[in-house]
């Protein structure tokens, strides 16, 4: 195993992480090998053509699936060979995940798609500050049939940010949102990652997120074509697209 | 967890109409069940008490007259504990406006006391009072057949002397729950009273002064009833005893065990069969249910919930549904319950109600449901927390694509695009097709077992009467009587034709089964009596041997060529044995028959008969019936007509009324499944249908594609479904066959059109609901949502 880059400490360490779907008689490799460690405190913006495999390597590192092959080591335990409890604890306590397509439950209001989360965190925001925090502070009530695309995202990521969880997973956060609101909710995730030294993780087909990241991975075809570090990182704010 | 409660509240009473559907199914198999058995356990109860409370007799004898100092050594035998010694006789009533021949059974009462055994229950008015002569207590049954009071007046010939009696009073025993005159299937409470009168007025009148011809007694808790008919009998020997019978063979407690028998059967079977289809349904609908809410469970598992905070929140949603269940289930069969009991109280003429609620119909009940409802939901929960979250919160896989069978035989161009769409629809996912085909089917099934009996009741009786008994007017004497009769009978004005006939009381017996009934002698050419053989042809009776029916063959375990004890429990009371002839078919009774003549052969009595069978011009019936009152010996008529309604109006009380109530259960069970079926079909397809309508397609074509699948369905299992119903019919025929009527299997088309109909009416009022709601589709919601 090769040694830390730097001395900052690693929190996700995957190495040879394969994965395929079986389909009858077709296999699809969504991943083919992939080595990456994320360190602790740092931005990470993962991008890549559609198809790629970004998200199935999200999704493994959140503990939401298993890999066909390979391991993830974080906080010195092989999350592959974890049981159920363990990983359900993994997911209550230390990541909080921001997904493609929302998920919100659509029976609740937008403070209870939070209060969900917080209810069974151990040290929480309230929701109500959390959904502050996206500009939501006036939609609290609101179910996500009554809340457009952009602001469905932002409860999502409310109710990502709301337990503080240690690492913030982020599955294309903006994409469905405009320039403005999208720098709100970088605004958002950077500060979550400034003040409470959250590890963040986001994909986004938006090149220039890259810009306010501290490393930034390409994919290509189920495994990562580079890492780039960009040598200034820039403030949300000085971005736009 | 607070937001989870919310959640399933909220959640709960967005699919009210499906909770309900499916509580309604849990309630169709609670209800029957909890009615069933609280029905019977009431009953049970209400005849036990009664004849705690009533003193109910262990042993019952009859003889022809001994002196009451023989009371002592009766008394005297071991495991004897109360001894009642009676004057017990007929008489032909005379009943003012009512011109059918009518028999009276007098028993005699302690004068002005109430009997010590077999005590009287008086509804209204007093015991004959002492030293008055011609007063009666009558049954209240026959009381309310002629509307008597207390104050009217009848007359009676008794021992060949008219007299005028009063009725000073309406009564009940327990000895005369439900009494059938031998040979009947069902009392004629009109033509047949009891009359409770004082003891010294009995004596009297039968020449019994100091004597008595009747005896019943009790036991002591370890007395043994063997033993003691054993010695009883042999006191009695000497003077005319005929055989003492112990309770399971006195004729009324025979026939109200045989009815409740009957309805235990049914209280079993019905509910059994209920309660697991709706078991079957349950854990259909509920594994649909929770398979719907698979990309829920993988958010909240995403979140940081276990498999077990997940599946406990599923859990209680359907603790919730079944809840709701249980308790309309519980209700409606303790409802429907009471008023079956009171029914059979007032068929039975119970004097009260013990109204007993089932406990234990409401354990099994509740722990079936649970079991079928937390198997259903754990199979599917367990299915589903075997999937990555990841997986869970994506959409289905798309199916894989195959062309349907139709399009592989290359019949598409005979459908459109919607039917296509439809077939492929069915084509792809053919276990969630077949499960909602089992469903119905099932649903379609039970109806049968509900209706079915009408028409089979229908049928039995159109053989009975209308092929076996084909007489108009029974006439039974007294006792048995020369042939001489039969002429004077023949010869009366308006009878077109006479026949005879002997029934002789017996005892069966083969190995170690015995039988107690009656052999029926009559004449092998007799046109107004039949026997059939299996396959319902007329055989001819043979010259000599038994002819069996199927009950007592199978009972006896005796067949064509084999021997079969007989002992006559009348005139010499013979035992002989007596080969089998042949074994014929009969849906009522356990009867056998013999040769007329072969019988007076075997019983040494010359050419005696004990009744006549008459064919008669309608026209002159009643003038018949009333001269036949004048004719001496004549102890009743019966009308093969009112032999008929009896059966119907004790069939519609009985039957009748327990199938309706389960055909209304079968119907709402049927109901929920359909409804189920459809509103899972539309939640589930709800994205489909409203991208369809963005792609173009028309409100009608999508509620073509959604409707249509749930039509195609139904038809395609509405056959299997009457296969199921004949099934579960021939269960159930089989387990209520008796000796006093068995039910046949078969099912008359209107059975099958019910079901049907039931089965299509749910589907087009759930398609109806359906339709509704996806008129108020609502594109942009469905689609920027994921359910
Ligand atoms: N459940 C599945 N079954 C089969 N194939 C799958 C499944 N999930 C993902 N794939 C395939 O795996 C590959 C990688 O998918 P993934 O979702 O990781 O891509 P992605 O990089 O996130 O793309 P996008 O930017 O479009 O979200 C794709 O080819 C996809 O079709
Ligand atoms: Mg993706």
């Amino acid at each position: 195993m090769e040694a830390p880059e730097t001395d900052r400490k690693v929190v996700f360490r995957a190495r040879g992480l394969t994965k395929v779907y079986r389909m009858g008689e077709v296999e699809v490799h969504a991943l083919r090998g992939v080595d990456l460690d994320l360190f602790e405190g740092e931005f990470v913006v993962l991008l890549g053509p559609s198809g790629s495999g970004k998200s199935t390597l999200l999704n493994i590192l959140g503990g939401l699936d298993a890999p066909t092959g390979g391991e993830v080591i974080c906080q010195g335990r092989n999350l592959v060979q974890a049981g159920d409890r363990e990983l359900t604890a993994f997911r209550r306590h230390f990541v909080g995940f921001v997904f493609q397509f929302y998920n919100l439950i659509p029976s609740l209001t937008a403070r209870e798609n939070v209060a969900i989360v917080t209810e069974i965190a151990r040290d929480p925001m309230p929701p109500e500050e959390a959904l502050a925090l996206v500009g939501l502070a006036e939609r609290v009530d609101h179910f996500p049939a009554q809340l457009s695309g952009g602001e469905q995202q932002r409860v999502a990521i409310a109710r990502a940010v709301a337990k503080r969880p240690a690492v913030l997973l982020c599955d294309e956060p903006t994409g469905a949102l405009d320039s403005k609101t999208g720098i709100v909710v970088l605004e958002v995730l950077e500060r979550i990652n400034r003040e409470l030294g959250t590890t963040t993780a986001v994909i986004t087909h938006n090149a220039t997120i890259a810009d306010m990241a501290d490393r930034v991975v390409h994919f290509l075809d189920g495994h990562i074509d580079r890492i780039d570090t960009p040598a200034v990182r820039k403030s949300p704010r000085e971005l736009s697209w | 967890m607070s937001i989870l409660y919310r959640k399933l509240a909220r959640e709960l009473w967005h699919m009210r109409g499906q909770v309900l559907a499916i509580a309604v199914v849990i309630a169709g198999g609670m209800a029957t069940l909890v009615m069933s058995l609280t029905t019977l356990d009431t009953l049970v109860d209400t005849r036990d008490t009664y004849y705690r409370d009533y003193r109910f007799a262990d042993v019952f004898a009859t003889l022809k007259r001994a002196p009451e100092s023989l009371r002592e050594p009766v008394e005297a035998i071991p495991g004897v504990q109360q001894v009642e010694t009676r004057v017990v006789s007929h008489a032909n009533l005379d009943i003012p406006d009512f011109p059918d021949p009518a028999v009276g059974i007098l028993i005699s009462l302690p004068d002005g006391r109430n009997a010590e055994l077999n005590r009287l229950f008086l509804r209204t008015g007093r015991l004959p009072e002492p030293g008055r002569a011609g007063e009666a207590v009558v049954n209240e049954a026959f009381a309310e057949e002629h509307g008597f009071r207390p104050g009217d007046r009848i007359g009676a010939v008794i021992n060949g002397r008219r007299q005028e009696l009063e009725i000073v009073g309406i009564g009940l025993s327990p000895e005369y729950i439900y009494h059938v005159a031998p040979g009947d299937l069902f009392p004629d409470f009109a033509r047949m009273g009891m009359l409770w009168m004082n003891r010294t007025q009995l004596e009297a009148a039968f020449d019994m002064d100091g004597a008595f011809n009747d005896v019943v007694l009790t036991l002591t808790r370890d007395g043994r009833s063997a033993d003691v008919i054993q010695r009883l009998d042999a006191l009695l020997a000497p003077f005319g005893g005929q055989g003492a019978l112990d309770r399971s063979d006195q004729l009324s407690h025979r026939y109200l065990e045989l009815e409740l028998d009957q309805l235990r059967t049914m209280a079993t079977v019905f509910p059994a069969i209920f309660l697991a289809v709706a078991a079957f349904l349950l854990n259909v609908v509920l594994t649909r249910l929770i398979h719907s809410q698979r990309e829920q469970m993988g958010i909240l598992k995403a979140f940081g919930y276990s498999h077990v905070d997940v599946g406990l929140h599923y859990a209680q949603m359907v603790m919730v549904i079944v809840a709701i269940g249980l308790v309309i289930g519980t209700g409606m069969g303790l409802w429907l319950g009471q008023m079956l009991s009171e029914l059979y109280r007032d068929f039975f003429r119970f004097p009260y109600l013990e109204w007993r609620i089932s406990t234990r119909s409401l354990a099994i009940g509740t722990l079936v449901t649970l079991a079928a409802a937390a198997g259903g939901t754990f199979a599917a929960l367990w299915r589903a927390a075997r999937i990555p979250p990841a997986e869970a919160m994506r959409p289905e896989p798309a199916p894989v694509f195959r062309p349907t069978l139709v399009e592989r035989l290359g019949l598409q161009r005979l459908f459109d695009q919607p039917t296509r769409m439809i077939l492929r629809n069915i084509e792809r996912r053919p276990v969630k097709a077949l499960l909602s085909a089992t469903g119905i089917a099932f649903a379609c099934g039970i109806m049968a077992i509900g209706t079915f009996q009408q028409g089979a009741v229908g049928y039995l009786i159109q053989v009975q009467y209308g092929q076996v008994q084909r007489d108009d007017l029974t006439v039974t004497f007294t006792e048995p009587t020369s042939r001489r009769a039969l002429h004077e009978l023949a010869a009366m004005h308006g009878v077109d034709h006479a026949e005879p006939f002997r029934d002789a009381g017996v005892r069966l017996s083969r190995g170690t089964a015995a039988y107690r009934t009656g052999i029926h002698g009559f004449e092998p050419e007799s046109r107004l009596r039949r026997i059939l053989d299996d396959e319902l042809q007329v055989v001819t009776l043979p010259r000599e041997g038994l002819v069996l029916n199927d009950f007592l063959s199978e009972y006896l375990d005796a067949r064509a060529g084999d021997t079969v004890w007989v002992e006559f429990l009348e005139g010499r009371r013979e035992r002989v044995a007596v080969p089998v002839a042949g074994v014929v078919r009969e849906f009522t009774g356990a009867s056998a028959y013999m040769n007329l003549d072969a019988l007076n052969r075997l019983m040494r009595e010359g050419t005696a008969i004990s009744g006549v069978w008459l064919a008669v011009d309608a026209d002159f019936r009643d003038a018949i019936v009333r001269d036949l009152k004048e004719v001496p010996r004549v102890a009743g008529v019966t009308d093969r007509l009112t032999a008929i309604q009896n059966f119907w109006d004790s069939m519609a009380n009985i039957v009748l009324t327990f199938a309706f109530f389960s055909t209304v259960l079968a119907g709402s069970i049927a109901f929920g499944v359909v409804y189920n079926s459809a509103r899972i079909a539309l939640t589930e397809r709800a994205r489909e249908l409203a991208s369809l309508r963005v792609l173009g397609l028309t409100r009608g074509e999508i509620r073509y594609i959604l409707l249509g699948e749930l039509f195609l369905i139904t038809l395609v299992a509405i056959p299997p479904g009457f296969l199921i119903g004949l099934g579960l019919v021939y269960l159930l025929v089989g387990t209520l066959d008796s000796d006093l009527y068995r039910v046949p299997l078969f099912l008359t088309p209107d059975v099958y059109a019910i079901a049907a109909s039931t089965i299509l009416v749910a589907t087009a009022l759930s398609a109806a609901v359906v339709a509704r709601r996806l008129n108020r589709l609502d594109l942009v919601e469905v689609l920027k949502t994921r359910e």
